[in-house]
């Protein structure tokens, strides 16, 4: 087993082998979750199943710490900077003497942090599940499921080449797809669950062929020396892909454009983000996981892992800008009118995404320019907290009220002081009120876009506004305002099980952004001193202030201010209403378009043609075999007859033709 | 008075044989096709004899041939004749054309 796979110590970083082994169990240990509880959960672990998985994954969490802090104070730096390390590393498959798929880990910065955050929100999401899927028919499938997915999403930020990525990438889409359609009893599910598989594979099509480009031109699908080769400007891998053009677009563009759309389908940015409002069917605990913490920043993610090549090529990085800053915009806006609060969520994360993006999209390489870099990997860090934190607030309050739509609540800050609280703190988080987490992350983010790209700035400005408005719209609406509608038994608030994630996600918001991230996450390894600017951040909070207290204004008390408002706005609000119609205009297109175009004379040709020619085969047998059946009558006289005649024409045969 | 040759022997069995056939085919009880097979194994027992005689006088190689065939015979005759009594267990007649269930 050892000499298969080959676990190369790289001596000068003297990691121990037993970290390699630790650095292997963190997967791993959700692997065992998936198979054990997959293969025997129904029959042997039907109670037991999720105290079984959670401490699998707190096993994998601790690692995780364990790893981390080793990394960032022991091993990962070397003369300042932080390394890139690949302590393991196997070949897999050998396609020639220059080319092969290894399968690694590789150990930086940002892979590094990410473990951390995906395995500590898994094991918030799995605690939490304990109480809230409590008596649910499949739970031990349940846990099972977020065992694959913890497995694939680890996989998927360790990975030390983009093909062993792209493995694990579409393994997350897997068990997302499960996770949504969990429910697979509800109609809205399986349609979720299809519509967020259809949409996001759409997208990795996209993603492959930039794989194929990069490699092709690259010679390698290793990270290390891909980034190596296509940053300096003298290789001649770097040459060729500069050089070669479609459509008047260099093939390095093309290449990164096209990772990008993959990137932007998992990650919902518009106009690929149709599916994640949807995957709100999902049970909420799964929400907070998938679709609000690790699987939907995968995109930014990819983007950060590549970011040396994106940053050679100037249009692409203008995308990823673009395109963020769009959904940024587009979703906070969505975000004020939805009324389930989940779907509310849901938007919220697609504009933090866009946040992100447009975070990396205006960075540069190296130093201070690099700012975007760091402080997207900072927000992505604080948000998955903050976000994790407010699904499963949410999934508190539906716990309490069995009901997502927002008229049904109001008034639950008696009912469910913990969560009232702990919501409070990811509200003022995500809006960004200083000292919360989300304060220092957007600032950092806003300041990048500052120097950058003044447009940029504005509208981001005016998106963290919006921000905090439709966060507080959902905050005094579910807490404050009038006396909730319970749709089923009332039972108080969650019992210590599911109040325990919240208080610790909560902790986390409050404080996270002390962390001094510039030392730990850089775009070049090396540290970047955060400046903190006192005049730059009175706009961005101040405008916060302004959206919480419209919000209060409106949504406070009960009052018919919000229907007036959305009355004068007529037009425009039913317009964000419907989501701007994308959803109508995604239906249109496949249904009515690609549907006649292409399904109706296809299915025109296997009914004619293809039907046809099977069904001649057989016509024919039958035709016959009709005509060939009155041979056999049964009479047994008519039967000698023809044997005699068999056997006279065969003698006759014999005797005078063939002598 | 002239010593009857192969060939006269031979006429009769070919005569024998086709009347076995014909009894065969013709026939609507089972049993009268029964013995109408007798015929024409009796019919190839001549010849066997006639061939063994004329042709090859000091070998006995056609009378164990015969030989078999009438031991083949009678476990044949009883075979038949069981599945006779069988068929007419079962559908109270012999008549051949009664027997016509098994077609398509």
């Amino acid at each position: 087993m050892n000499e298969f796979l080959q676990i190369k110590l790289l001596g000068i970083f003297s990691l121990g082998m037993n970290l390699g082994w630790a650095l292997l169990m963190i997967p791993l240990l959700p692997l065992l979750g998936f198979l054990s509880l997959g293969l025997f959960g129904k029959k042997y672990l039907k109670q037991s199943a999720g105290i079984f998985a959670t401490l699998l994954l707190a096993a994998s969490a601790f690692l995780s710490l364990h790893i981390a802090y080793g990394y960032f104070f022991k091993y990962g730096k070397l003369e300042g900077a932080y390394q890139k390390i690949i302590p393991i590393q196997f070949t897999w498959l050998q396609f020639s003497p220059g080319l092969s798929i290894d399968l690694g880990i590789l150990l930086d910065p940002i892979s590094v942090m990410m473990l951390v955050v995906v395995t500590f929100i898994s094991l918030m999401v799995h605690i939490y599940s304990l109480a809230y899927m409590k008596g649910e028919e499949r739970y031990p499938t349940y846990y099972s499921f977020l065992g694959l997915f913890t497995f694939s999403m680890l996989g998927l930020v360790m990975a030390s080449n983009i093909f062993q990525l792209y493995i694990f990438w579409e393994l997350v889409g897997v068990s997302s797809f499960l996770l949504i359609g969990y429910y697979y009893d509800r109609p809205s599910a399986v349609a979720a669950c299809k519509k967020a598989f259809i949409i996001t594979r759409f997208a990795d099509l996209g993603f492959l062929i930039g794989i194929l480009i990069l490699s092709f031109y690259g010679g390698t699908l290793d990270f290390n020396s891909l980034i190596e080769k296509l940053t300096s400007t003298n290789s001649t891998e770097f040459k060729t892909i500069a050089s070669a053009s479609f459509v008047g677009i260099s093939a390095l563009t093309w290449a990164l454009v096209l990772v990008f759309i993959g990137g932007a389908g998992k990650s919902a940015l518009f106009p690929l983000h149709v599916w994640l409002p949807d995957a709100m069917e999902g049970p909420t605990p799964v929400s907070a996981l998938i679709h609000a913490a690790t699987m939907v920043v995968a995109g930014v993610f990819l983007v950060a892992r590549l970011f040396p090549v994106f940053s050679m090529s100037e249009v692409a990085l203008k995308v990823v800008s673009i395109i963020g800053i769009i959904s940024a915009l587009f979703a906070a806006v969505i975000a004020c009118t939805q009324t389930d609060i989940k779907r509310v969520l849901a938007y919220s994360t697609m504009s933090q995404i866009g946040f992100m993006m447009f975070s990396l999209g205006v960075s540069g390489q190296a130093g201070e320019s690099g700012l975007g870099f760091t402080a997207a990997m900072f927000h992505l860090f604080t948000h998955a907290l903050f976000k994790a934190l407010l699904f499963l607030g949410a999934g508190s309050v539906i716990h309490f009220i069995h009901s997502n739509e927002m008229k049904d609540m109001g008034g639950l800050r008696k009912y469910l002081p913990i969560t009232h609280i702990t919501f409070l703190i990811a509200c003022l988080a995500i809006s960004g009120m200083p000292p919360f987490a989300g304060f220092f992350s957007k600032e950092e983010i806003l300041l990048a876009a500052y120097h950058h790209n003044a447009t940029i700035y504005w509208i981001a400005l005016a998106t963290s506004g919006l921000t905090s408005f439709y966060m507080f719209r959902l905050y005094f609406s579910i807490f404050w305002n009038k006396e909730y509608i319970a749709h089923g038994e009332v039972h108080g608030e969650g019992g210590f099980v599911m109040m325990m994630p919240l208080i610790l996600l909560s902790l986390g918001a409050a404080a996270a952004g002390f962390i001094p991230f510039g030392h730990f996450v850089t775009a070049d390894g090396n540290l970047l001193e955060s400046a903190f600017h006192l005049q730059f951040s009175i706009a961005p909070v101040a405008l916060g202030l302004l959206g919480i207290f419209t919000a209060m204004w409106m949504y406070k008390k009960q009052n018919n201010r919000p229907d007036t408002i959305a009355h004068s706005m007529n037009s425009f609000y039913k317009l964000a209403y419907h989501k701007f119609y994308l959803d109508e205009l995604y239906l249109f297109v496949t249904k009515k378009i690609l549907f006649n175009l292409i399904g109706k004379p296809a299915a025109w040709f296997d009914k004619n043609v293809v039907n046809g020619l099977v069904n001649a085969t057989g016509n024919s047998t039958v035709f016959i075999s009709e005509k060939m059946k009155g041979f056999q009558s049964g009479k047994v006289q008519q039967y000698a007859i023809y044997f005699l005649a068999g056997v006279i024409g065969l003698a006759v045969l014999f005797i005078y033709i063939w002598k | 008075m002239m010593e009857p040759g192969l060939n006269h022997v031979l006429f009769v069995s070919t005569a024998l044989f086709f009347i076995g056939i014909f009894g065969f085919l013709t026939r609507r009880n089972l049993i009268t096709m029964l013995m109408s097979i007798e015929l024409v194994l009796n019919s190839v027992n001549i010849n066997f004899i006639a061939f063994n005689k004329y042709v090859w006088p000091h070998k006995l190689d056609g009378l164990f041939f015969s030989i078999f065939i009438i031991a083949i015979a009678a476990a044949e005759a009883a075979v038949a004749i069981a599945i006779i009594i069988n068929l007419y267990r079962s559908h109270q007649s012999i008549d051949v054309e009664n027997t016509e269930d098994l077609k398509f």
